[in-house]
């Protein structure tokens, strides 16, 4: 059965033809019956969600109108800070930590008439690529349960993919929106870095987070950014600019545009996933778009640059985790004791993995051969994709080597983990948008995501081929 | 001027001076920015480092800032701001958001009182930590029992003022400082109080024969005072020449200032430095003030304390660095003074009387300007005595009166004429003669006596002037 889609059920909803209680109900249910096997959520938060429904019905009743999210079931991934609810990046040293305040996104949804059902799982403080790096044990993929639903945001993506909430909320800092989307077999949309305020959103790497949508379809994708970005003051490199109208790219057809395909792309991709990619490319041509080859040679060099860049800014942003203000303590007779004691009780082996290599990145006496370098790389990034931009409109290429994987089987190897993110990581690294579209299956049957690049705040053009692929793949 | 604190040596030193900013909220948030309210009432998630809080930039902070910049003929540039990485409690997000290598402020310099030109390398933008406070054992974090941390003061907008090292004397150091301190009151940007915080001074302070390049410095802090800034660097130079003079050499290091064993001593060697790890911050975006901004923060720019100084000085006839001058325009009551003079009043007995009598009254006075010139007029003229006229002063300054002629006449200061002055010098005479004999051998002190006699009996209303010269009169004649 195909899901309920947000903009049919906010329609539904604001229409009175449908009631938000049923809706979430039908959700409550197969998260009754499916998420002990799952794992999607560290928190479902059905009390506040059904007083909420039952507070929208109250007021559809009445004639109120509660905008373009009317009742729609929201997965928020819980590093988003939700005043009240426990907020934990699937940490230990965040467990019992109540923010005071919404995330500016929580707050825009709110507003826009959604019920939150819970706080999902992810890799502890979005560092990973499988859900497997939580405190809390990993999430599984709802289309193979022996399989991971990829990662960070694996348990929002593992929400929307089994239907627990029509759509869900993740943070994108190397692919952990569009990975995980693909592996799951639903869109992701990773937005230009500053499009999206990121007030609430705890920090992994301030410079390339970025907050964006899970969802079934690239309407409902398109809905949810026109409600969530737009500048927020309270975000000093939020964008100034008003929120996106993007639904109305939707029809426009290809026909026209210029699809780039990266000769130089790193290889590895196997070979299902390739063969996708290329469906991709002759279903945009055939729709009467141009297919033109471009070079983005520094596009290799992404990954090396991003496990300086990341690890260092999470190395300063991980420091307030001391044990003095807030969440986990471990009492020890000295404040440097107490710090130690708390911090190795506290973070996960990934988490301190990176905390080291980004300190050692941004030391005196190796800053300019580690973090020095591997910004010269972003900027050289920058460059190349400026001069294939300047050939195609848009840029196509998988969005995950691999369809999903099965849980353990890159257990001890984080550098075969880190290369799920080949693809994804560019554009992170020069605040691009970009986003996956289901594409069919490839390996296994499993399904294959195809990634929609665009130059910055190019989401209209990025949407637009979104849904030609889409109406592609149908 | 202090000389050579040692006979062969020449001091060095670099002043880095932290001055909290008089912003009505913080340099990130929107938390106010206040002294003395109860502690962890001025916080929010900004201000704690709670997760998922971002900074944005209080464009007052920046303006103060520039403010701070312009005063001390800096050039003010595109900048960018830096985390500086540690641990430590008070401080919410274990980094200092602060400027780097892209300051706000470059390469500008102060004029001291002596016409010395002191460089000022930089003066950047960043934020305060909190405040602990160490509880059991003596204050400090080692071996005591627990600490309380205060947020109220993290996040609060800080300049920090790096001068070159430019500065040789003890002497120098303290005008430095002072004439700093004037120039951030006048242009609004701190209340730069050293005893309360809100203005810190660290010295960089080396020693070095003549001509040589520069010592090993030790970084002085702890320093709560002009005057103990002074000690501080008079008692390191002198450590640091007896170091050098018994053959051993200077370790680079920070210094605690003791105020109370009046020495200094070992805070951290350079060996064990935190390294900071400072990096670009990427929650904010680079500072670029254009030339509008610039020339609107000009434009409103007050006239310095040491023009006014020159002026004041100037127009009353006055050295423009006395204490009477300095306290006056420091306090802003230069223009009143001035008015005051151009309302006919005497000069030199306004300064005196502003300077002694309006501590509190701030740059607008409640006397008005006419009102205490009238006053000195009628000093001047001998209708009232100088103690006649402080206490019709202080009448004044209570009713915030323009007319000293009635309040004299209230308190009954009619002018006494001199032949009723001269009966009672003679009855003094009469009275005291064993004084009298004295006086009249050349003792002066002895006038005391009769001038005292004639003070009571004509209840103080006597001018004292005319008694002094009515004895001499009577000593003449006499002898």
């Amino acid at each position: 059965m195909t899901p309920r889609t947000a903009v049919d059920t906010a329609a539904g909803v604001r229409s009175g033809s449908l009631r938000a209680a049923d809706v979430l109900e039908e959700h409550l249910a197969r998260v009754a019956s499916r998420e002990a096997e799952i794992h999607a959520f560290n928190l479902v938060t059905q009390d506040a969600a059904r007083a909420r429904a039952a507070d929208i019905d109250r007021r559809v009743a009445a004639g109120e109108d509660l905008g373009p999210l009317a009742g729609v079931t929201i997965a928020l991934k819980d590093n988003l800070c939700t005043r009240g609810v426990p907020t934990t990046c699937s940490s230990r040293i965040l467990e019992g930590w109540k923010p005071p305040y919404d995330a500016s996104v929580v707050e825009r949804l709110a507003a826009a008439g959604a019920v939150f059902v819970g706080k999902t799982n992810l890799d502890e403080f979005a560092m990973g690529s499988s859900t497997e790096n939580s405190a809390f044990g990993p999430t599984r993929n709802p289309l193979d349960t022996s399989r991971v639903p990829g990662g960070s945001s694996g348990g929002s993506a593992a929400a929307v993919a089994a239907d627990f909430a029509t759509v869900a909320i993740g943070s994108d800092t190397g692919g952990s929106i569009r990975q995980p989307a693909a592996l799951c077999g639903v869109v992701g949309v990773k937005p230009t870095y500053g499009a999206v305020s990121r007030y609430g959103l705890i920090a992994f790497a301030s410079s390339l987070d970025q907050i964006g949508p899970f969802t079934h379809t690239v309407e409902d994708a398109a809905l949810l950014m026109e409600v969530i970005s737009g500048h927020d003051a309270r975000d000093s490199t939020s964008i100034p600019q008003p929120a996106m109208q993007l639904r109305q790219e939707l029809g426009k057809g290809v026909e026209g545009l210029r699809i780039g395909r990266i000769t130089d792309l790193p290889a590895g991709a196997d070979p299902g996933i390739m063969a996708r990619l290329d469906a991709a490319f002759a279903a945009l041509e055939a729709q009467g778009a141009s297919i033109v080859d471009v070079q983005v040679p520094a596009f290799t060099y992404g990954l090396t640059a991003y496990y300086l860049v990341a690890p260092a800014e999470a190395s300063s942003n991980l420091a307030r985790y001391d044990g003095v203000r807030f969440g986990m303590r471990v009492e020890a007779p000295d404040t440097n004791a107490m710090y130690s004691a708390t911090r190795a009780a506290g973070f996960g082996d990934e988490v301190k993995r990176r905390i080291m290599i980004g300190t050692y990145a941004l030391s005196a006496g190796y800053f300019d051969a580690y973090y020095g370098k591997a910004l010269k790389i972003r900027r050289l990034i920058a460059n190349d994709f400026a001069a294939a931009y300047a050939k195609a409109d848009v840029l196509l290429t998988p969005t995950s080597p691999t369809v999903a994987f099965e849980l353990g089987s890159k257990g001890d190897n984080p550098l075969a983990m880190y290369l799920c993110d080949t693809y994804t990581i560019p554009t992170n690294l020069v605040g691009h948008p970009a986003m996956s579209v289901p594409f069919g299956t490839a390996e296994l049957g499993l399904p294959a995501g195809v990634q929609i690049m665009a130059p910055t705040l190019g989401e209209p053009v990025m949407f637009r081929v979104a849904a030609a692929l889409e109406e592609a793949a149908k | 001027m202090s000389e050579q604190i040692v006979p062969g040596w020449e001091l060095v030193v670099g002043l880095e001076v932290h001055v909290e900013l008089a912003t009505r909220t913080k340099l990130f948030s929107g938390s106010p920015n206040r002294f003395g309210d109860d502690a962890n009432v001025h916080i929010d998630p900004v201000t704690l480092g709670l997760p998922g809080a971002l900074p944005v930039l209080n464009e007052h902070a920046v303006e103060l800032a520039m403010r701070v910049g312009l005063a001390l003929n800096c050039r003010i540039e595109p900048c960018t701001f830096h985390r500086k990485n540690y641990f430590y409690p008070d401080m919410p997000k274990a980094y200092q958001i602060s400027q780097y290598d892209q300051p706000l402020n470059l390469d500008g310099f102060l004029d001291l009182p002596d016409g010395t030109r002191i460089g000022v390398e930089r003066a950047h933008l960043e934020e305060d930590t909190g405040k602990s406070t160490h509880v059991g054992g003596d204050g400090r974090i080692h071996g005591s029992e627990g600490s309380l941390i205060d947020f109220n003061r993290a996040g609060v907008p800080l300049v920090e003022i790096v001068s070159r090292p430019d500065i040789r004397t003890v002497d120098q150091a303290k005008d430095y400082v002072n004439e700093l301190r004037a120039i951030l009151v006048a242009i609004e940007a701190s209340d730069a109080k050293m005893e309360e915080g809100s203005m810190r001074v660290d010295a960089n302070v080396s020693v070095r024969r003549p001509g040589e390049p520069l010592g090993t410095r030790c970084e002085i802090k702890n320093v709560n005072s002009v005057r103990s800034l002074g000690r501080a660097i008079e008692y390191e130079a002198r450590r640091q020449v007896d170091l050098l003079e018994a053959g051993d050499r200077i370790r680079q290091e920070t210094r605690h200032w003791n105020e109370s064993d009046g020495r200094t001593h070992t805070l951290r060697v350079k060996e064990d430095a935190d390294d900071y790890r400072y990096f670009l911050e990427p929650d904010l975006v680079p500072l670029v003030p254009d030339r509008e901004w610039i020339e609107r923060v000009r434009s409103a720019m007050p006239v310095l304390p040491a023009a006014r100084r020159a002026a004041l000085g100037a127009f009353l006839g006055v050295p423009a660095d006395s204490a009477a001058v300095w306290t006056v325009v420091d306090r802003g009551q230069d223009a009143y003074v001035l008015a005051s003079v151009d309302a006919g009043g005497v000069g030199e007995r306004v300064l005196v009387y502003v300077q002694q009598a309006f501590a509190e009254a701030g740059p607008n006075p409640a006397v008005p300007a006419d009102g205490l010139a009238r006053l000195t007029v009628m000093e001047r003229s001998g209708e009232l005595t100088a103690t006649q006229a402080k206490d019709v002063l202080a009448a004044m300054l209570e009713t915030a009166s323009a007319d000293p002629a009635a309040i004299a006449r209230s308190k009954g200061y009619e002018a006494m004429d001199t032949s009723a002055i001269a009966v009672a010098v003679d009855e003094a005479i009469a009275g005291e003669p064993a004084a009298w004999g004295k006086y009249c051998a050349g003792e002066e002190k002895a006038a005391g006596a009769l001038v005292g006699r004639v003070m009571k009996a004509t209840k103080g209303q006597a001018d004292g002037k005319v008694v002094t010269a009515l004895l001499q009169e009577r000593r003449t004649a006499n002898g």
